[in-house]
């Protein structure tokens, strides 16, 4: 039987690559294991969520009972100078980053996908959940994964045509307790790990112990201004504070208050009552188009603001220079500057871009 | 997995001989005693124990009584440094450790451990470009407060022999204890210890045909050391431990092996190992050969491709079906170049690509013209990925 083609399985030691790992193998890929070996501050490499010694061990193992090669590739300085410096400087910008979206375009589908295109194979593969098919005019579409409770496509909609085409995601089709059934059918030695939301290089931190370390000019203490421009408290660092956060603001009041603004030339805080919270339009930039075609027109859509949001229904207008608007139906309170809003045509993810900053709320 | 695949990575390790194997089987399950009891299943495996000490004695030119064994060669390098420098401090107030700066991590990282937890003092002796030592530098570092020297016989990375028998001489001159970690040279060079002048000489059997998880130590009778495993005093007390009599055994058969066909495993490998090095410089730019072009070891060829990554190297290597090494066994794959590359002055650039190939008694012509074939497009690839 000719194999169906050399597929590299970037493998992480924990269920879900490791079975998908299985699941190429079963349908007669040849398959190589690769983990990639990523930053984390120096001293705390226990503490990291996915390329811990142990996860290393554990996807060797994984890989020697599969009987696929396994490589562990270092992506530190990499991994540091894109995915870790984004991550800093967007929160000197007053943004709340997403680094999983720059780690799947720079390290995964950037530094990996080229290694394994490289060394002459045929596809990249992850344990995403999330599914990708042709059309009937022979373009790559992007989709949710079956179980839409687990669906990660979200991080993924920067994906281009070139890499679509050059990547399986082998769990699309499988609800997550049907993937830890096949772990143990497959008799795979993974360790049943809690699932984090939490970034891999933080270790056991918040994010904000970890600015303090590393962007310590953040740490800029300034005042808190109610919707009137009144100051009604000192904030310890803009950095520190979400769009839409209640807790830690640390400001007596009859009414809940939310933070609604960082308003950076003043560094003010501007925090005030839930119904002030809600937009219903967005700017968002950087934007990418999974066909590689930006639509002609407007279009209605559902669009997710946060990797876990609701979807919300919308329209999205392109505009100049990658940018698009994009207008709710119903308001939603927590649009967060420096999240990826992305766009679905129901099961088919059309792209996404960056949300920008509003200006001017008072 | 491992059917088609051509093993070109001898001083990682290597595998049984099989005239070694059939030597180490009765000690398993027949002759099982611990040599240490009084009993006749004790007297049995003692008389083991000491004729494999007769015959590692044999091989090193030295009396039974001047060999330690212990469990690989790493052990051996540790008992060897930490037992002489805390000796000599002990003797004569000598607080100072003299190492080169191409030793093997057991050398070096228990040097460095010396230096920062018992207040040792810790220098390098210079190299040359090719990793050897000079010995009008190791001369006016001799100082009397030296405890101990150490100089590794044949490098492990670049292949690189250094002139023990001339260093040890320089320093019994001075009263100084010389060690040479001849983990490497064992395989393929004399290991007369009278001759080389040392006082301390470790090796490890798993890389001449012996298996891994023993090796050995040679103390020159008068040589203090203070032992790092204490307990029930097996070893002349210098290394506590019941003894591992099947495989005490296999190294004895192993070096006694090695050292009888030494010139005939030297002259098959030698106009291969010659072809692999001249072909390469030949037909890839950019590339240098690492260590000293002569005075290497006979299976050793170690080079450095500039705009290559060593690990990835490797990774494509493989899949080639080719094992080869960076130049020490790095499972982690460390993005930092070695120290010992750094130490010959070559830059970052090229020393993050580097290959080690060795050859061994079951390399075949057709294996290395197979990888001479198919090595310069690896590392075209190679430079494609780095760029």
């Amino acid at each position: 039987m000719v194999a169906p083609g050399h597929v590299i399985v970037a493998m992480s030691g924990g269920v879900d690559s490791s079975v998908a790992a299985a699941l190429l193998v079963q349908q007669g890929y040849q398959v190589t294991g690769m983990m990639l070996r990523l930053w984390n501050e120096p001293g705390t490499e226990a503490n990291n969520r996915c390329c811990t010694p142990d996860a290393m061990a554990m996807a060797r193992r994984v890989s020697a009972r599969l009987d696929i090669p396994f490589y562990v590739i270092d992506a530190r300085e990499i991994f540091r100078q894109t995915v870790v410096e984004a991550f800093i400087q967007g929160y000197e910008q007053l943004i709340t980053p997403n680094p999983c979206l720059v780690c799947n375009q720079h390290i995964r589908w950037g530094f990996l996908y080229q290694r394994a295109r490289t060394i002459g194979a045929d596809y990249l593969a992850t344990g995403h959940y999330a599914r990708s098919r042709r059309d009937e005019n022979g373009t790559w579409q992007l989709l949710r994964a079956l179980d839409s409770t687990k669906d990660q496509s979200y991080v993924l909609h920067g994906l281009d045509q070139e890499q679509l085409a050059h990547t399986l995601f082998p769990l699309g089709d499988y609800p997550k307790p049907k993937v830890r059934e096949l772990a143990r059918q497959f008799n795979l030695p993974v360790a049943e790990r809690p699932e984090s939301q939490d970034l891999c290089f933080l270790g056991k931190d918040d994010y904000r112990q970890f600015l303090t370390r590393h962007a310590s000019q953040v740490q800029l203490p300034g005042p808190v201004l109610n919707s009137n421009g009144e100051k009604i408290g000192e904030h310890a660092g803009l950095a520190f504070y979400t769009i839409g956060q209640r807790k830690g603001i640390r400001v007596a009041s009859p009414t809940p208050l939310y933070v609604l603004e960082k308003d950076s030339a003043r560094n003010a805080l501007i925090v005030g009552p839930l119904e002030k919270l809600g937009a219903n339009e967005l700017i968002a930039s950087s934007v990418h188009w999974v066909s590689g075609k930006v639509p002609a027109s407007s279009f209605d859509a559902t669009i997710k603001i946060r990797y876990r949001s609701q979807d919300a229904a919308g329209v999205v207008t392109p505009l100049p220079d990658q940018k698009v608007q994009v207008q709710f139906e119903n308001p939603l309170r927590d649009i967060t500057p420096g999240q990826a809003a992305v766009f679905y045509n129901d099961q088919v993810c059309l792209g996404g871009g960056i949300i920008e900053p509003k200006r001017g709320l008072l | 997995m491992l059917a088609s695949k051509t093993y070109l990575d001898y001083a990682a390790t290597t595998p049984v001989d099989g005239r070694v194997l059939e030597k180490m089987l009765p000690y398993f399950s027949q002759i099982f005693g611990n040599s240490s009891s009084v009993h006749a299943f004790g007297q049995q495996a003692e008389a083991a124990l000491e004729s494999a000490r007769e015959q590692v004695a044999q091989s090193l030119n030295c009396q039974p009584s001047e060999i330690v064994f212990t469990s690989c060669g790493s052990e051996s390098d540790n008992l060897a440094l930490r037992g002489a420098a805390l000796a000599r401090r002990l003797q004569c107030g000598a607080n100072r450790i003299l190492i080169s700066p191409v030793e093997h991590h057991a050398v070096s990282l228990t040097a460095q451990q010396l230096a920062a937890y018992y207040d040792f003092k810790l220098e390098y002796i210079p190299v040359d470009p090719t990793g050897m030592i000079q010995l009008d530098q190791l001369i006016p570092a001799l100082t009397p407060d030296t405890a101990v020297v150490s100089v590794i016989y044949a490098n492990n990375e670049i292949g690189t022999l250094n002139p023990i028998a001339e260093i040890g001489e320089c320093c019994r001159a001075q009263g100084i204890p010389l060690h040479s970690d001849a983990v490497q040279a064992a395989a393929y060079l004399p290991v007369d210890t009278s001759d080389l002048n040392v006082d301390l000489l470790s090796i490890g059997a798993h890389k001449f045909y012996g298996p891994k998880g023993v090796g050995a130590l040679y103390v020159r009778k008068g040589t203090s050391l203070i032992p790092s495993q204490t307990g029930g005093g097996q070893e002349n007390g210098l290394r506590a431990g019941t003894h591992n009599i099947p495989y005490i055994v296999g190294m004895a058969e192993a070096l006694r092996l090695a050292q009888a066909e030494r010139i005939s495993r030297t002259e098959n490998l030698l106009p291969l190992r010659n072809r692999l090095i001249g072909r390469i410089l030949e037909e890839i730019p950019d590339c240098l050969l690492t260590g000293h072009p002569l005075q290497r070891l006979p299976n050793h060829a170690s080079f450095v491709f500039k705009g290559v990554d060593g690990n990835a190297l490797l990774m494509m290597l493989d899949m080639a079906g080719f094992a080869c090494s960076s130049g020490s066994a790095c499972k982690t794959g460390s993005p930092e170049p070695s120290e010992v590359l750094l130490a010959l002055g070559l830059s970052r650039e090229w020393a993050m690509g580097s290959l080690r190939i060795t050859l061994g008694t079951g390399t075949t012509p057709a294996e290395i013209d197979l990888f001479l074939d198919r090595l310069p497009q690896i590392i075209t690839e190679a430079r494609k990925m780095g760029s």
